[in-house]
C-alpha cells in the first residue's frame, strides 16, 4: 500500500486517533440517523454523507475554532467535526427545541453561532456568496483568518458559484472553497451536466490557485487543506480545493438510486475512507486494533446518549411559532 | 434652526454620508456606486470622503454582492447594498428570500442579518419593461424583512439610519421619479424617524386614499382636484410596506367610511389587494362603499410616454375612483 501520509501532515498517534475518531463519529451517527428515519423519528429530507467523511474531517482539522464554516444540506458531518455537540445535532434531526437550530431547521439547516457554523444551506451554491461576505467582513475588520465554504460539484453549474469566485478573487478575500465532488448532482452525473468536468480547472480561470485531491484519503485532503488555508491566512487571496469523493448511499432517503451502476458503487466502496485510513494506520503502527475498538465503543456510547437526549427532549411549543421571524421589538405582520 | 433645501437624491446622499460617518461598520456596495457615482448619482462624492473600501464598486453579480452583503452582516458589518433597479433585484432574490429573510427564524434565533438593501423602483422615465416595474409588493410578501418606501425628501433623508439600526434585513425602495423632488428640511437636529408607522399626509373626512412612494403625490393632487367638488380626502402614505401599519389605515377608514387604495404595481396579487382585504376584514361594518383600487395596468411597462402614463395611476384616475366611492 502507498504511504498516504507522504506529505507535510504531521501524523502523530494522537492525530491519527483523532482523524479516525471523527470519521467514525460521522459514519455511525449517520447510520443511526438512517435507522431512525425508517422508524419515522427523523422526517423530511435526510442527505447522508456516508463515504465522504474524509473531506469534512481532513479540512476542518486544519481550521481554527473561530474560522467560519459555510456548508450545504449534507452537513451533519461538518457540524459534528466542527464541534457542535452531538446531542444538539441529534435533537435537531428530531426537530426538538434543544436542537442546534431549536428544531426548526432539521437535517438540512444545522446552525451554531457559538461555533461560527453558518449552516446548513439547502440552495445549491447559495452558501458561496455568504462565505465571500464573511471573508469580506474579516478583511474590512482586519481579522486575519479564513472562511471555509463547502459545496458539491453541482454548484459549479450555478451562477452564484461563478459570481462568488470572481468576487473573492477580485477582492482578494480570505476564502477557502472546498468542492466535494461526488460526481452526482442528485441523480445527474457530472458528465451529463457540465461542459468542463474539471471543477478545479474552472476555479483556476478566475485566477484562484486550485488543486484536485483524492477525497477518499483523509491525509491527502488534510494536506491540501493545510497548504491552502495557510496561504489564505497569509493574505494570498482565496484558494480552491476539489476533492474527488463518492456518496455510498442514495441522494436522500426518497431516492431509489436508479441512475448509478451497482458496480460503480461497489468499486468506490472498496476505497472507503475510514477503512483506507484505519488499515494504513494499523500497518504503519500508528494505531492498534484496541484503538479501533475503543473508538467504536466510545462513539457507540456517544450516539446512544445523543438518541436518548433527543428522545427525551421536548418540541418547541406551538405558541413560539412566530418567535424570531424578526427581532423582538418589531411587530409581526398579521 | 436653519433650513436647507435639498433634493430627494441629495437627501439619500446625506443619509449615506451620515451613516458612513457615524459607524465604521457601515459600507456601501453596489454596481457603479464609486467611480460612476451611483446610477442615480446618490453616492457622488462619497468615495473621496470615505475611500474605495467603504464605497465599493461591485461587478454585475447581484446574487453574489447581495449575498456577500448578507455574509458581511453576519460577520459584524453594517452593509448598505445598492441595487440599480428593482428589476435587477430579481437576480438576487435567492439571497434575499432564502438567506436574509430566513436565517434568524431557521437558525432558532441565533443570527441577525443587519443589512440594508436600497433599490430604485417604479416607472415614469420611459425606461421600458425591464427597468420600470413596481415589485415592492413581492418583497412585502416575505416574512423576516422590513420594507420601506420613502415618498418624501424628509423620509429619504431620515429612514436610512433607523434601517441600519434594525437588526433585521431592511429593503428601501426609492422611486426613480422622486430623485429630483425638492423640499425644505431642517439642516441639523434630530434626524431619526419612526419606521413602523404610516403617515397621514392630508387630513380629510370623506374618503381615505392610501398610497405609497410616487403615488402619494398623485393622491395629494387628486385630493386638491376634488376640493372644488366638495370632497375632502384623507391621504395616507404607507411608508412601511412590511409590516403594514394596520392601525393607522383602519383608524382612518373608521373615520371616513370609504377607502381608495392606489398602487403603481399590477392589480392581481398586489399590495393594494392586501390592503383592501385588511380593510374588509377589520372595518367591513364601517364601510359606506366598496373599497376601490387604482393600480397599474397589467402590461409590461411600455416605452412611449403616452402608453407609459396610461399604464400608471394618475391624479385623474384616482379622483375618478374617489368619486365612485362617494357615489358621485
Amino acid at each position: 500500500m502507498r504511504n498516504i501520509a507522504d506529505d507535510r501532515v504531521h501524523l502523530t498517534r494522537e492525530h491519527a486517533v483523532e482523524l479516525l475518531r471523527q470519521m467514525t463519529r460521522v459514519r455511525r451517527f449517520e447510520e443511526k440517523c438512517a435507522e431512525l428515519y425508517t422508524q419515522e423519528k427523523i422526517r423530511g429530507f435526510l442527505h447522508l454523507y456516508i463515504g465522504e467523511e474524509a473531506n469534512a474531517v481532513g479540512v476542518i482539522s486544519t481550521l481554527t475554532g473561530d474560522e467560519a464554516i459555510v456548508a450545504t444540506y449534507r452537513e451533519h458531518g461538518h457540524a459534528l467535526v466542527r464541534g457542535l455537540p452531538m446531542n444538539e445535532v441529534m435533537a435537531e434531526m428530531f426537530g426538538k427545541a434543544v436542537g442546534s437550530s431549536r428544531g426548526r431547521g432539521g437535517s438540512m439547516h444545522i446552525f451554531s453561532a457559538h461555533h461560527r457554523f453558518f449552516g446548513g444551506n439547502a440552495i445549491v451554491a447559495g452558501g458561496l456568496p455568504l462565505a465571500v461576505g464573511l471573508a469580506l467582513a474579516d478583511k474590512m475588520l482586519g481579522i486575519e483568518r479564513a472562511t471555509c465554504c463547502f459545496f458539491g460539484e453541482g454548484a459549479a453549474a450555478e451562477g452564484e458559484f461563478h459570481e462568488s469566485l470572481n468576487l473573492a478573487a477580485l477582492w482578494h478575500l480570505p476564502v477557502l472553497f472546498v468542492c466535494e465532488n461526488n460526481f452526482y448532482a442528485m441523480g445527474t452525473a457530472l458528465a451529463r451536466s457540465q461542459s468542463n468536468p474539471s471543477i478545479s480547472a474552472r476555479a483556476a480561470v478566475y485566477g484562484i490557485a486550485s488543486e484536485a485531491v483524492d477525497g477518499m484519503n483523509v491525509v491527502d485532503v488534510e494536506a491540501a487543506a493545510r497548504r491552502a488555508v495557510h496561504a489564505v491566512r497569509r493574505g494570498e487571496g482565496p484558494r480552491f480545493i476539489e476533492t474527488k469523493t463518492y456518496r455510498f448511499r442514495a441522494h436522500s432517503m426518497f431516492d431509489p438510486d436508479l441512475y448509478r451502476e451497482k458496480a460503480e458503487i461497489e468499486t468506490w466502496k472498496k476505497r472507503d475512507p475510514m477503512v483506507l485510513f484505519a488499515d494504513w494506520a494499523l500497518s504503519a503502527a500508528l494505531l492498534n486494533l484496541d484503538d479501533r475498538e475503543a473508538i467504536e465503543a466510545d462513539v457507540a456510547q456517544e450516539i446512544e446518549a445523543a438518541v436518548a437526549f433527543a428522545e427525551a427532549a421536548d418540541f418547541e411549543p406551538v405558541e413560539d411559532l412566530m418567535k424570531d421571524v424578526v427581532s423582538p421589538p418589531s411587530e409581526y405582520i398579521r | 434652526m436653519t433650513n436647507s433645501r435639498l433634493t430627494y437624491r441629495e437627501a439619500v446622499r446625506e443619509a449615506l454620508r451620515e451613516a458612513l460617518a457615524r459607524d465604521k461598520r457601515v459600507f456601501l456596495m453596489g454596481e457603479d456606486v464609486n467611480r460612476y457615482g451611483g446610477a442615480y448619482a446618490c453616492s457622488l462624492g462619497l468615495p473621496a470622503e470615505f475611500g474605495d473600501e467603504r464605497v465599493r464598486d461591485a461587478p454585475l453579480s447581484e446574487s453574489a454582492f447581495v449575498g456577500a452583503g448578507i455574509g458581511a452582516a453576519l460577520g459584524g458589518m453594517r452593509p448598505i447594498v445598492e441595487i440599480m433597479t428593482i428589476n435587477f433585484s430579481l437576480l438576487a432574490l435567492d439571497q434575499i428570500v432564502n438567506s436574509a429573510a430566513t436565517l434568524r427564524h431557521m437558525s432558532g434565533g441565533q443570527f441577525s442579518v443587519p443589512i440594508v438593501i436600497r433599490m430604485a423602483t417604479g416607472a415614469g422615465r420611459q425606461l421600458a419593461a425591464q427597468h420600470s416595474h413596481s415589485l415592492e409588493g413581492w418583497y412585502g410578501h416575505i416574512p423576516g424583512i422590513r420594507v420601506l418606501a420613502p415618498a418624501t425628501v424628509a423620509d429619504a433623508r431620515r429612514m436610512l439610519w433607523p434601517a441600519l439600526e434594525d437588526p433585521d434585513p431592511v429593503i428601501i425602495m426609492e422611486h426613480a421619479t422622486l430623485y429630483n423632488d425638492e423640499d425644505e428640511l431642517p439642516a441639523d437636529g434630530d434626524m431619526s424617524v419612526d419606521i413602523t408607522k404610516a403617515a397621514t399626509r392630508r387630513q380629510g373626512s370623506d374618503v381615505t386614499v392610501i398610497a405609497h412612494s410616487a403615488c402619494v403625490k398623485k393622491a395629494l393632487n387628486a385630493a386638491e382636484m376634488l376640493v372644488g367638488e366638495g370632497i375632502d380626502c384623507e391621504v395616507i402614505d404607507l411608508r412601511i410596506l412590511r409590516p403594514l401599519d394596520d392601525e393607522t389605515i383602519i383608524a382612518s377608514v373608521r373615520k371616513t367610511h370609504r377607502a381608495v387604495v392606489v398602487d403603481e404595481a399590477w392589480r392581481s396579487g398586489s399590495l393594494a389587494a392586501e390592503i383592501s382585504s385588511r380593510i374588509t376584514e377589520q372595518a367591513f361594518y364601517d364601510l359606506d362603499a366598496p373599497v376601490e383600487r387604482v393600480c397599474g395596468a397589467e402590461v409590461p411597462i411600455p416605452y412611449p410616454k403616452h402608453l407609459e402614463q396610461a399604464a400608471l395611476p394618475q391624479p385623474q384616475s384616482i379622483a375618478a375612483a374617489v368619486r365612485k366611492a362617494m357615489r358621485r
